[in-house]
C-alpha cells in the first residue's frame, strides 16, 4: 500500500463502492473496458484485412469471447492461489516444453505444438505466464533486494523455458518470457551495479548468441539492417508494411480502403502485420489513438500492481503490465521496421487463437489482485 | 520481533518497488513516443515516398491491342480479314484435378501428347490464374462439344483470339503478302509502345508496305491488381484505334482469271488499267497458302516452300527480272522513228541474219529463210530480228537507253508495294561504271531485240505498255485506291513527248496488226473476241546458243526453254487495260503469253461490272 495513491480521491471512491456488483464479480472496470474497446478494434481491421472473409471474423470473435471468459474466470481466483499454484505450473510448463520437443506438432518450421487429442496447445503460451508466477513465487518469500545466490538462481528459472523456447524455434516467445522475467527481478530492486554489469556482458556475448541463432533467425535480423537488399525475399515484408504504413499519411485511406492489404501486398496482413493495415487505413491519427490505448491499459495496470497488497500479486502484475507493453513495442517495432521481424502478433488485435488466451488470463491475474484486496482499517 | 521486521522490510520493499516501477513507467513512455517518432516520419515525412510505392503497388498499366484494318478488292471482297479463332483454355487455379481433367477433356476433342506437353511447360511459366492454352485452333464441331459439356468443366473455357486469314490465300498470296509474328530484327525498328499488344506484322506484300496504316493504335487500361497480378478493377480504359481498312485496286475475279490461265506454268501476269494506273491483276505463280504463315509455318512447310524449284515464296510481278525479248521492239520502233534513223516506209532487206561490218557472226533472226524486204510495220507484226538488229546499230546503246528510260525501263515504277525491282537498262556509262568494260557495237544489236543485259520486272512491261496505249500519258500504277474511305493520290508520270506524234499512232497500228494482221504472231487470240486487242510478243532467250546450232524446243529441258511474254492492251482505239504476261519456260509468247492476255481482256472488259 503506497500513501500517494491510498489518499486519492479515485481510489476512496472505490471502497465506498467495495460491496458493489463488478467487486463481487472481480472485474475491473476500467480495465475491461479498455480491452473490449481493442478487441473491437481488432475486428474492425480484421474485416478489412481479411478480406471480408466471415469465417475468420467468426473464429476470431468465438476465441475473443472464449478469452473474455478464461479471463473474468480467473479473476475470481484469489492472489494466494495463484501463488500457490506458481511453481507447479511452471514444473508443469517445464515439462510440457520438453514434450513438445520430443512429441511436438510442426507447424510453419517451427515445433511448437504439443496435440492433447482434443485441442493443440502451445506450451509457450502457458509458460508466458507462469514463468514470472514463478520468479514472483520465489523473490516474494525472500529478503528483497534479492542477494546473489537468489539473483542466480531466478535466472536459471528464467533461462530455462526461454532456452527450450528459443529450441522450437521461436525467438518472440523467447524473448517475451524473458522479458516477463527479468521485469520481476528489476521491480524486485536488482541493484543497478549488476542490471549495468548484465548489459555490459551481453553486449560482448551478442556474438555468440549470433553463433547459436537459427539461419532464419540470422537472415530476419541482416534483412531487418539492411531490407532492400532482399526486396522480394525476407526484405519483402518489412518493405510492403513500411509503403502501406507511409502511404496511409496523417488521415489514412479510410476503413477497407488500404490499397496494401486489399490487393494482398502485405503478407500476415491479419496476424503479425495487422498494425500496418490499420496505420494504412487510418493514419498518423489513428495509430496515436491505438497506441494510446495500449498506454493506458500499461498504466492502469502498473497502477494496479502498486495497489497489490503482497509482494507477490505486485510483482507479478508489474511484470504483466510491462510483457504487455512490450508485446505491443515489438509487434509495432518490427512492423515500422525499427526491430527485426521475430513474429509476435499485435496484442488482442492479430487474428490467432492461443496468445489472445493467454493474454487476456494475464488481464484476469490482474483483475483478480485488484479485487481481492483485504480492506485495511484507517 | 519477527512482524516488526516484516513491517520494517516491507515497508521499504514498498518504497523500491514503486521507484523500480516508476521506471518502468518512464520507460514505457520512451517507448511510446519512440514509436510516435517512428509512425510520424513514415506518415509524415517519409509519405510521399511511400504514397507513390503503394500506388505503384496497385495500378498495372495493360496494354489492349488493336484490331488491324482490312483489306479489300476493288468490288468489296474481303482480301485479309480477321477471324477469332478459339483455343481450348484452362485456369490452373479453379481447377482441382487437372490430369483428370484434361483426361476427361481427351475423350471429347482430341488431345495430343506434345500438346498436353506444351501445356505443362507454359502452365509452369504464367501465374497461377492465368488461362493457358491446351488446344489451339479448334473447329465449330469441337467448339459445339465443348460448349455442350462446359458446366462438368469449371476453370476451362474457350477463348477467342483474332487471326489474320486471307480468304484466297494463294491468289493474293503475293499481293497481300501476309502477316507473321514479329521477330528480332522488326522489334528493333518498330515503336515498342504501339506494339506492345501486337504479335503479328506484315511481312511482305500489302500487308507490310501499309503495315502502319493496318496496324492501328494500340490501347490502354489501368487496372487495380492484387500482388499476384490478377486485376481487381478497371480505372481508366483508352480505348485502342483500329488499323485503317485498305480498298485495293485489284480485282480478285481477274486475278482468279489470270491466275487460272498460267494453268501448269510459272509466270506472272500483271494488268493495269490505262486510264488510272490501278492494278487490276497482280499474279506471281505459283502461289502459295497464305494462310499457314498468319496461323504460324511449322518448319517443315516451310523449308519446302523454300526450297521448291518453282520458288512459290517468290514475287515475280514485283522482282523478277527478265530480258524483255521481242516486247521491247515497239519502244526501240518508236526511239527510231523519234531520233529520225528510220522512216515509216523505209524497207529494210531480212536474209535471215546480220553482220556487223568486217565482222563474220552472224546474228541470227529467229526465221531461218528470213523476212525479207520489211518496213516498221511488218517488223513489228512480224517479229522481224534483223530490222532492229539494224536499227539498234543505227541508234547506237546510249540513245536507246534514254529513250527507253522515259517508259520506265530500268527504273522503280513507284509502286506502292516495298521490295520492287528496277530492271536493267544498259548504256555504256552503266557498262563502265559496273562491269570496268568498254562497250561492244555486238552487245548493241542484242540489247536491240530486248536481249543481252537488258532485264524488265512484268510490272514495268505491263506500265511501260500503258504508257504506249496511252501515247505518252499515265499515272504510276497504284495498288491501293482507298485508305479507309480517304481516296489515295496518285502520281502521273511525266509525259513521253514524240517529235511527232503521228508516230504513236504507226507504232499502236503495227500492235494491232500483231493481233489482227494476216500475219500477226498473235493473231490467233482475235478469233471469236468481239472487241479488238493490240500487242507484242516476245520469246526470250534464257540460254545463248553457240553459232553452228539450232534451237530446237523439243531437245532443251524444261527449265531452259525460252519464256514467252506478251505485252498488250485492249480495246485497241480506246484502251482500258494494259497487260504484261510473262511464262517462264513457256516457249512461244503468241502461243503461250498471248491467250492468257486474251482470257485477261474477255473477262475485264466482257464480265466487269
Amino acid at each position: 500500500m503506497s500513501w500517494s495513491f491510498q489518499n486519492s480521491p479515485q481510489i476512496s471512491h472505490y471502497h465506498q463502492r467495495k460491496g458493489s456488483l463488478l467487486q463481487r464479480l472481480h472485474i475491473d472496470l476500467t480495465l475491461l473496458i479498455l480491452l473490449a474497446s481493442l478487441s473491437s478494434i481488432g475486428i474492425l481491421i480484421l474485416m478489412s484485412s481479411g478480406q471480408d472473409d466471415f469465417g475468420l471474423l467468426q473464429r476470431q470473435a468465438t476465441r475473443l469471447a472464449v478469452a473474455f471468459f478464461a479471463m473474468l474466470v480467473v479473476a475470481q481466483i484469489p492472489p494466494h492461489l495463484l501463488k500457490m499454484f506458481a511453481p507447479w505450473l511452471f514444473l508443469l510448463g517445464g515439462f510440457l516444453l520438453l514434450g513438445v520437443l520430443f512429441f511436438g506438432d510442426m507447424g510453419k518450421g517451427a515445433q511448437r505444438w504439443l496435440n492433447l487429442g482434443l485441442f493443440r496447445f502451445q506450451p509457450s503460451e502457458l509458460l508466458k505466464l507462469a514463468t514470472p508466477m514463478m520468479v514472483a513465487w520465489y523473490l516474494a518469500e525472500r529478503r528483497l533486494p534479492p542477494n546473489g545466490k537468489h539473483i542466480t538462481l531466478v535466472t536459471i528459472f528464467i533461462t530455462i523455458p526461454t532456452v527450450l523456447i528459443a529450441k522450437q524455434p521461436d525467438l518472440g516467445t523467447a524473448i517475451l518470457i524473458a522479458s516477463s522475467g527479468l521485469a520481476v527481478l528489476f521491480l524486485a530492486g536488482v541493484s543497478w551495479r549488476i542490471i549495468m554489469g548484465v548489459i555490459a556482458a551481453g553486449t560482448a556475448l551478442a556474438p555468440i548468441l549470433w553463433s547459436f541463432m537459427k539461419d532464419y533467425q540470422k537472415q530476419r535480423v541482416l534483412t531487418f539492417l539492411n531490407p532492400e537488399e532482399d526486396p522480394l525475399g525476407t526484405g519483402y515484408h518489412i518493405i510492403q508494411s513500411k509503403i502501406a504504413i507511409g502511404s496511409g499519411g496523417i488521415y489514412g485511406k479510410g476503413w477497407m480502403n488500404g490499397s496494401q492489404a486489399r490487393l494482398e501486398f502485405l503478407p500476415e496482413s491479419s496476424t503479425d502485420f495487422i498494425f500496418a493495415v490499420f496505420s494504412e487505413e487510418f493514419g498518423l491519427i489513428g495509430c496515436v489513438g491505438l497506441l494510446t490505448i495500449y498506454l493506458l491499459i500499461f498504466v492502469r495496470s502498473i497502477y494496479i500492481s502498486i495497489q497489490a497488497q503482497d509482494t507477490f500479486s505486485r510483482l507479478l502484475a508489474g511484470s504483466l503490465s510491462l510483457t504487455f507493453f512490450i508485446y505491443l513495442f515489438v509487434n509495432v517495432g518490427m512492423v515500422t521496421g525499427i526491430l527485426p521481424v521475430v513474429g509476435v502478433p499485435l496484442p488482442l488485435v492479430s487474428y490467432g487463437g492461443t496468445s489472445m488466451v493467454t493474454l487476456l488470463i494475464g488481464f484476469g491475474i490482474l483483475m483478480s489482485i485488484h479485487t481481492h484486496r483485504k480492506l485495511l482499517s484507517s | 520481533m519477527k512482524t516488526s521486521f516484516d513491517l520494517k522490510s516491507s515497508l521499504r520493499e514498498n518504497r523500491l518497488f514503486l521507484s523500480r516501477a516508476s521506471i518502468l513507467v518512464i520507460f514505457v513512455l520512451i517507448l511510446f513516443f519512440a514509436l510516435i517518432a517512428r509512425l510520424t516520419y513514415l506518415q509524415i515525412q517519409t509519405h510521399d515516398k511511400y504514397a507513390d510505392l503503394a500506388q505503384t503497388n496497385r495500378v498495372k498499366l495493360s496494354v489492349i491491342a488493336p484490331v488491324r484494318g482490312l483489306i479489300f478488292d476493288t468490288h468489296g471482297r474481303v482480301l485479309a480479314e480477321n477471324n477469332p479463332s478459339y483455343s481450348l483454355e484452362l485456369v490452373p487455379e479453379q481447377i482441382k484435378d487437372i490430369h483428370s481433367t484434361i483426361s476427361k477433356l481427351s475423350a471429347l476433342i482430341a488431345i495430343s501428347e506434345s500438346e498436353i506437353k506444351l501445356f505443362e511447360k507454359r502452365r509452369k511459366q504464367q501465374k497461377y490464374f492465368a488461362s493457358v492454352p491446351l488446344r489451339n485452333r479448334l473447329n465449330d464441331t469441337e467448339v459445339a462439344i465443348f460448349s455442350a459439356h462446359r458446366h462438368l468443366f469449371p476453370g476451362v473455357d474457350i477463348q477467342a483470339r483474332p487471326l489474320r486469314h486471307y480468304p484466297f490465300p494463294e491468289l493474293t498470296s503475293h499481293v497481300v503478302g501476309y502477316v507473321g509474328a514479329i521477330n528480332e530484327k522488326e522489334l528493333k525498328i518498330i515503336d515498342p509502345v504501339n506494339y506492345r499488344g501486337s504479335r503479328f506484322i506484315g511481312k511482305t506484300g500489302i500487308e507490310r508496305t501499309y503495315e502502319n496504316e493496318l496496324h492501328g493504335h494500340v490501347g490502354y487500361q489501368q487496372t487495380e491488381n492484387t500482388a499476384q497480378g490478377r486485376s481487381i478493377k478497371v480505372l481508366t480504359h483508352t480505348a485502342p484505334l483500329s488499323g485503317s481498312n485498305l480498298t485495293l485496286n485489284l480485282d480478285i475475279d481477274l486475278q482468279k482469271v489470270a491466275y487460272e490461265a498460267l494453268g501448269q506454268f510459272t509466270g506472272s501476269v500483271v494488268a493495269i488499267d490505262t486510264r488510272t494506273g490501278a492494278i487490276r491483276a497482280f499474279v506471281s505463280k505459283p502461289g502459295f497458302n497464305a494462310n499457314l504463315f498468319a496461323k504460324g509455318i511449322d518448319q517443315t512447310s516451310y523449308n519446302a516452300l523454300q526450297t521448291s524449284s518453282k520458288r512459290p515464296l517468290f514475287n515475280r510481278s514485283l522482282r523478277g527480272q527478265y530480258p524483255p525479248g521481242s516486247t521491247l521492239k515497239p519502244f526501240l520502233g518508236l526511239a527510231g522513228l523519234d531520233y529520225n534513223t528510220i522512216s515509216p516506209k523505209q524497207k529494210i532487206m531480212c536474209p535471215g541474219f546480220y553482220q556487223l561490218p568486217k565482222q563474220s557472226h552472224k546474228y541470227r533472226d529467229w526465221k531461218r529463210g528470213g523476212h525479207g524486204m520489211t518496213t516498221l510495220h511488218d517488223s513489228i507484226v512480224e517479229s522481224c530480228d534483223v530490222y532492229f538488229y539494224k536499227l539498234a546499230h543505227d541508234l547506237k546503246i546510249d540513245r536507246m537507253h534514254d529513250f527507253l528510260s522515259h517508259f520506265g525501263f530500268g527504273q522503280k515504277t513507284g509502286i506502292d508495294i516495298l521490295g520492287e525491282k528496277s530492271g536493267l537498262l544498259p548504256s555504256r556509262a552503266w557498262k563502265k561504271r559496273n562491269r570496268k568494260q568498254a562497250w561492244y557495237p555486238g552487245e548493241t544489236l542484242i540489247a536491240g531485240i530486248g536481249q543481252g543485259f537488258n532485264l524488265t520486272t512484268p510490272l514495268q512491261l505491263a506500265h511501260a505498255t500503258a504508257i504506249l496505249a496511252n501515247k505518252g500519258s499515265a499515272q504510276s500504277p497504284s495498288l491501293v485506291v482507298k485508305i479507309n474511305d480517304t481516296k489515295r493520290q496518285t502520281k502521273p508520270i511525266t509525259p513521253v513527248k514524240l517529235n511527232n506524234n503521228e508516230h504513236w499512232d504507226l507504232m499502236l497500228s503495227a500492235m494491232y496488226d500483231v493481233v489482227n494482221g494476216a500475219r500477226g504472231t498473235a493473231r490467233k487470240i482475235r478469233i471469236g473476241a468481239p472487241y479488238k486487242m493490240a500487242g507484242k510478243t516476245g520469246t526470250a532467250q534464257v540460254f545463248s546458243i553457240k553459232q553452228d546450232e539450232e534451237y530446237e524446243e523439243d531437245k532443251v529441258v524444261e527449265h531452259l526453254k525460252d519464256h514467252a511474254l506478251f505485252i498488250a492492251f485492249a480495246p485497241a482505239k480506246n484502251p482500258q487495260l494494259a497487260i504484261a504476261v510473262i511464262v517462264e519456260n513457256g516457249g512461244h509468247g503468241g502461243s503461250v503469253a498471248a491467250p492468257i492476255a486474251r482470257a485477261i481482256f474477255d473477262e475485264y472488259i466482257l464480265m466487269s461490272p
